[in-house]
């Protein structure tokens, strides 16, 4: 079984769709137990970091994350809160991705959020099984994650930062591969198979 | 480097798209996830699904609708038409649409752009914005189809509704919608110069080289259009390969 977490940071449909697309059983959930007992953990997440760091400590699940052994998945700000700390609201995160989330300093020539289809590069994962480099996929966000040891995919967007991380049985990936496409799919699909 | 995004937009009164023809594929070119799906497939960035129905019913089939969108589409979609309150855009973001846009309403009630994005963040919101230039040279912000001037000036307005929260600026030209000769580029670039967020052309594309206009002199970041590709003159993935021959930066 699939855990999705539940901790009121926007809507879960499109994750839940692109599931339900791929033929996936997934559950919807914020209950400890059902997240340790998942095979996989999805932690989705828009909106604003330090927001959904309180929620997960509201939601009594920030030592339940760091504690999982089975492959997690943090896609966006589920991804942020899994780095080490985060400028938006200047919050500590779950420190498990050694990253720091710092803010895209908008320019006229650079927009700001960063939104639309930009390529990845440097992948290194098995998340990425079956693509190449330079493929697009879908990002929006202002706050980026710096390069890192745990970096496994580049994009640039004035500066190049981590698309995606790797810890040990943790990944996270700054776009959003539920709205990327067929290439987005396959990564989803991927997470569910060969990691 | 962020990829010039190209947007279809597609009609829909009371649950059916309209206006497009021309898709032998297609089984029905009425239903509005079937031709999403269509202009996925032929390299759609994003999709665009506006709301004309003129009931109260048409906007509940509505609601239905982007709910099987959701569930079919695996590109991003933005919902507009009658977008009036935080409930309007609860539900539809509940139905599963990953923006919504708001026009008239945010003219006549500028701090429904600021709840809407306090509440689901700045990305959620995209503020159209149909402009039409008047005989003094001023643009002006219109509502109601372009036919009522309002009092917001476009450069001001469009800064009013970025620091209000607006992810995205959706800027039509009035005096050029739907006349099919090309966008007022030096406009698009002197509104880019005003806002940091990205800008959406939209409003009188009539060939490729107005949409490569639009996207290098007039710096948009997305060109929107309907007629051009409802009626088959050009597939979303020829055009893409065209401008990509321009050296214009696309997914293709």
């Amino acid at each position: 079984m699939i855990a999705i977490i539940d901790y009121k940071m926007g809507n879960l449909r499109s994750v839940e769709n692109a599931l339900k697309r791929l033929g996936a059983e997934f559950t919807v959930t914020a209950d400890a137990d059902v997240i340790r007992s998942a095979d996989r953990v999805l932690l989705p997440g828009v909106g604003n970091a330090a927001e959904a760091m309180e929620n997960l400590r509201k939601a009594d699940l920030t030592q339940v994350i760091r504690s999982l052994r089975r492959p997690v998945l943090g896609i966006c700000v589920g991804m942020q809160v899994m780095c080490r700390h985060s400028e938006e609201g200047d919050c500590d995160c779950l420190n498990i991705f050694d990253s720091h989330v710092k803010r895209f300093v908008p320019t006229p020539e650079l927009k700001v959020p960063h939104m639309g289809w930009n390529r990845i590069s440097n992948l290194e994962s098995k998340l990425f099984k079956g693509i190449d480099g330079g493929e697009y996929v879908y990002f929006v966000h202002s706050y980026y994650p710096e390069l890192c040891p745990d970096t496994i995919a580049t994009t640039t967007h004035g500066v190049m930062f981590s698309a995606a991380l790797k810890y040990e049985n943790f990944y996270g990936t700054q776009f959003h591969p539920e709205k990327s496409g067929d290439v987005g799919e396959r990564i989803i699909e991927n997470f569910l198979k060969s990691v | 480097m962020v990829a010039k995004r190209i947007i279809p937009c597609l009609d829909v009164k009371e649950g059916r798209t309209v206006k497009g023809v021309n898709f032998v594929d297609l089984r029905d070119v009425g239903d509005a996830v079937q031709l999403g799906q269509y202009y996925a497939r032929s390299g759609a960035d994003e999709l665009v699904y506006l709301d004309i129905s003129a009931t109260r019913e048409g906007r509940n089939t509505f609601t239905k609708l982007v709910e099987r969108i959701a569930d079919g589409i695996n590109i991003p979609f933005t919902v507009g038409g009658g977008i009036s309150s935080l409930d309007d855009a609860s539900r539809l973001l509940d139905a599963g649409a990953d923006k919504i846009s708001i026009n008239s309403a945010a003219i006549a009630n500028p701090s429904l752009i600021d709840s809407i994005a306090a509440r689901y963040g700045s990305q959620f919101v995209v503020v159209a914005i149909d402009a039409r230039q008047m005989d003094d040279g001023v643009w002006r912000a219109t509502t109601h189809g372009g036919s009522r001037p309002s009092d917001k000036e476009l450069f001001a307005w469009a800064r009013e509704a970025e620091q209000r929260g607006a992810g995205e600026i959706l800027f039509t030209s009035m005096n050029h919608d739907g006349t099919r000769s090309g966008y007022p580029c030096e406009t698009f670039a002197a509104l880019s110069e005003q806002i940091t967020i990205p800008i959406i052309a939209s409003g009188g594309a009539g060939s490729v080289a107005d949409i490569a206009d639009v996207l290098t002199r007039g710096r948009a970041d997305a060109a929107l259009a309907a007629s051009i590709f409802h009626f088959g003159e050009i597939t979303v993935g020829d055009l893409k390969q065209e401008l990509k021959r321009l050296n214009i930066d696309v997914r293709c």
